[in-house]
């Protein structure tokens, strides 16, 4: 025992523990533990701190510990702490611990590794899939309310999303789109002048912007614009009890809160994508301009290339993409945890997850059309 | 004859954490009924079970001798029909004016003209001394201001129940006296059954007719009864503790 810091004196039934000298961070003691050890069997066990001359938290700890120890094991403590370590005791046993790391999570555990494990990664996809289906399920239902006037929705608070998803967006949108129609021309033009085919680059960038770049640069605009104001918003309401209070009202939150926000992406998605597709292709005409095509040719080229084919199917990517975006946004929002981190932490899965969806429906939507050969 | 609520063998749980267990007590029709107990005890938590927005662990919850919880969604909203709830921040919608907030209790539940809708409106905001506020957004109002309007909402049906969480908290004391005066003469003038959750003793003491201690070391409801019996009669020295702000009340029998 180090520093003669105890002394244990037998008294037939039981023991006195006599602790002596200083009991701080500087001095070396014995913990709890250490200490019970010499008791044996004895089931009376006195504490005197009488000799104690300097004590900090150091001995409050060691207290803490034989009151614990000397329950697992049914003793009788009695003991007599220096005036201080009681209230000490008091404040430090007033709320019981939680038991075991029940709030611990796979997470905390075992930190990076855990999203490395393909059994809790493939449960984490099955509670994606299932809850989006949820999500989407009780979104339908509350849409088809819609037309028999039942649903609790503000057709002012529609028109407000619209404008914010809108308008407010165009400038971005017509900034990024001409600059992919410039970008695509330029690799376009390079490529194709090697073989003579420059003016071929009005075919690339009207197809590519129609059907690919035009919808998948909107909505991934939207979806870091709009998709994560939705999330905030929602996140922000669950932080201040509003969707409670929604609730409680008898409102539901799908309808009152996501169906109009939902509804306005839908609506503005393609009409955003159409100024991304003219804005795109003038990009595009810019860029050929400068590399031996004419605006004339290109704009003869462009007209021949331009089937309604390719304009319907980046309309339909775009209300997918739209529709995808709102409820990446919304679910990550109603989701949201109760505090300024939750919300924080929605508005980024808002983003993240809505690139993922898109990226998937993409793919999907362009293996449906070769398919179909269209 | 049913109590206005009971709340038989309840246990709170948030996963595998067990906040309260076994909890059963009543509160009577036109109780002021106040839910106490330290920080992190449990109070909020029993609130939004008693009120649906957590499903508990175990138990049940009667109202007027319906049980809440395992009503379906049709009944709960038609139950919910007989209730006022201000949550701790006031919970107002905050895209919406205090007209269009208290607006909507009228419009989801009653045939009310926009001139009717707009007239009873100015009457609970005057009623809680917010006349001339129609127009202003929550964040355009103070703290307790927005409590108020929050209270206003809770009362636009007149219902027969009223919940209200930490409703003083982060108010001054003269704010706080007021809107306990509020809250008791609202209740008292429409027969409203209270149940609220508190920590403030001026509130306790002021308006609570029954009161009910949650201790946070057991996680059980410790002991219930008028608030100033159990200050001086509790069985249990924390709840006397508690009652007495920190100072230990003589034991008038067995302790705990």
């Amino acid at each position: 025992m180090p520093n003669d810091s105890v002394q244990f004196v037998d008294d037939g039934e039981r023991v006195s523990l006599v602790l002596r000298g200083c009991w701080d961070r500087d001095t070396p003691t014995p913990d709890a533990k250490t200490i019970l050890a010499g008791v044996a069997d004895k089931k009376v066990v006195t504490v005197d701190t009488s000799g104690v001359e300097n004590w900090d938290s150091t001995l409050v700890n060691v207290a803490l510990g034989l009151r614990n120890l000397a329950e697992q094991r049914g003793l009788s403590l009695q003991e007599n702490w220096p005036t201080g370590i009681d209230e000490l005791l008091v404040l430090a046993e007033a709320v019981p611990p939680v038991a075991g790391d029940a709030g611990a999570t796979n997470e905390a555990r075992w930190g990076i590794l855990a999203s490395l494990d393909p059994i809790s990664a493939s449960r984490r996809v099955g509670e994606e899939l299932a809850g989006l289906s949820q999500f989407v399920g009780a979104l339908v239902v509350s849409g088809l309310k819609l037309p028999t006037a039942t649903a609790r929705v503000r057709f002012r608070d529609f028109l407000h999303f619209c404008y914010q998803t809108g308008p407010n967006a165009l400038p971005i949108i017509i900034l990024t789109s001409s600059l992919v129609g410039l970008i695509l021309g330029y690799l376009g033009a390079v490529q194709l002048k090697q073989f003579g085919a420059e003016i071929y680059v009005a075919d690339l960038v009207t197809v590519g912007i129609l059907r690919e770049m035009g919808p998948l640069m909107t909505a991934i605009i939207l979806a870091g614009r709009t998709g994560a104001a939705y999330a905030a918003q929602l996140g922000t309401m669950r932080v201040n009890e509003e969707i409670d209070a929604i609730e409680i009202l008898g409102v539901s939150p799908m309808e009152f809160l996501v169906l109009p926000r939902v509804a306005a992406i839908i609506v503005m998605t393609p009409l955003l994508t159409l100024f991304a597709d003219v804005f795109g292709i003038l990009g595009g005409g810019l860029v050929s301009s400068g590399l031996g095509v004419s605006p004339l040719q290109y704009w003869s080229e462009v007209q021949l290339v331009l089937h309604p084919s390719h304009l319907v199917i980046g309309m339909v990517k775009a209300v997918l993409f739209g529709a995808l975006v709102g409820l990446a946004g919304c679910r990550a929002g109603l989701s949201s945890g109760r505090n300024s981190e939750g919300v924080g932490k929605a508005t980024t899965q808002a983003v993240v997850v809505a690139m993922v969806y898109l990226i998937i429906a993409d793919a999907l939507v362009n293996v449906v059309c070769q398919l179909l050969d269209i | 004859m049913n109590a206005a609520i009971e709340v038989k063998d309840l246990t709170l749980a948030y996963g595998d954490r067990v906040i309260q267990r076994d909890l059963t007590f009543n509160v009577e029709a036109r109780d002021v009924f106040v839910i106490m107990g330290g920080s992190g005890c449990g109070k909020s938590t029993l609130l939004r079970n008693m009120l649906g927005l957590e499903k508990p662990a175990r138990g049940d919850v009667y109202y007027a001798g319906h049980n809440y919880t395992e009503a379906s969604p049709a009944q709960q909203r038609k139950m919910r029909m007989n209730w006022g709830v201000t949550f701790q921040q006031g919970a107002l919608i905050s895209a919406m004016t205090l007209t269009e907030n208290l607006s909507l209790p009228l419009e989801l539940y009653t045939d009310f003209t926009p001139a009717e809708r707009a007239e009873m409106i100015s009457l609970k905001l005057s009623l809680v001394g917010l006349a001339g506020y129609e127009s202003y957004y929550p964040a355009e109002i103070s703290g307790g201001m927005r409590k108020r309007a929050a209270l206003a909402r809770a009362i636009m049906l007149d219902p027969q129940y009223l919940f209200f969480d930490e409703p003083s908290a982060g108010l001054d004391p003269i704010s706080s006296r007021r809107l306990d005066e509020l809250i008791a003469t609202l209740a008292d003038s429409m027969g409203s059954t209270v149940v609220m959750v508190t920590h403030e003793l001026d509130s306790i003491f002021a308006i609570a007719t029954r009161a009910i201690y949650l201790d946070n070391k057991t996680r059980t409801l410790l002991d219930q009864g008028a608030p100033m019996e159990l200050k001086s009669g509790s069985q249990h020295a924390v709840v006397r503790e508690f009652l007495n702000r920190g100072k230990v009340a003589p034991e008038p029998g067995v302790d705990r």
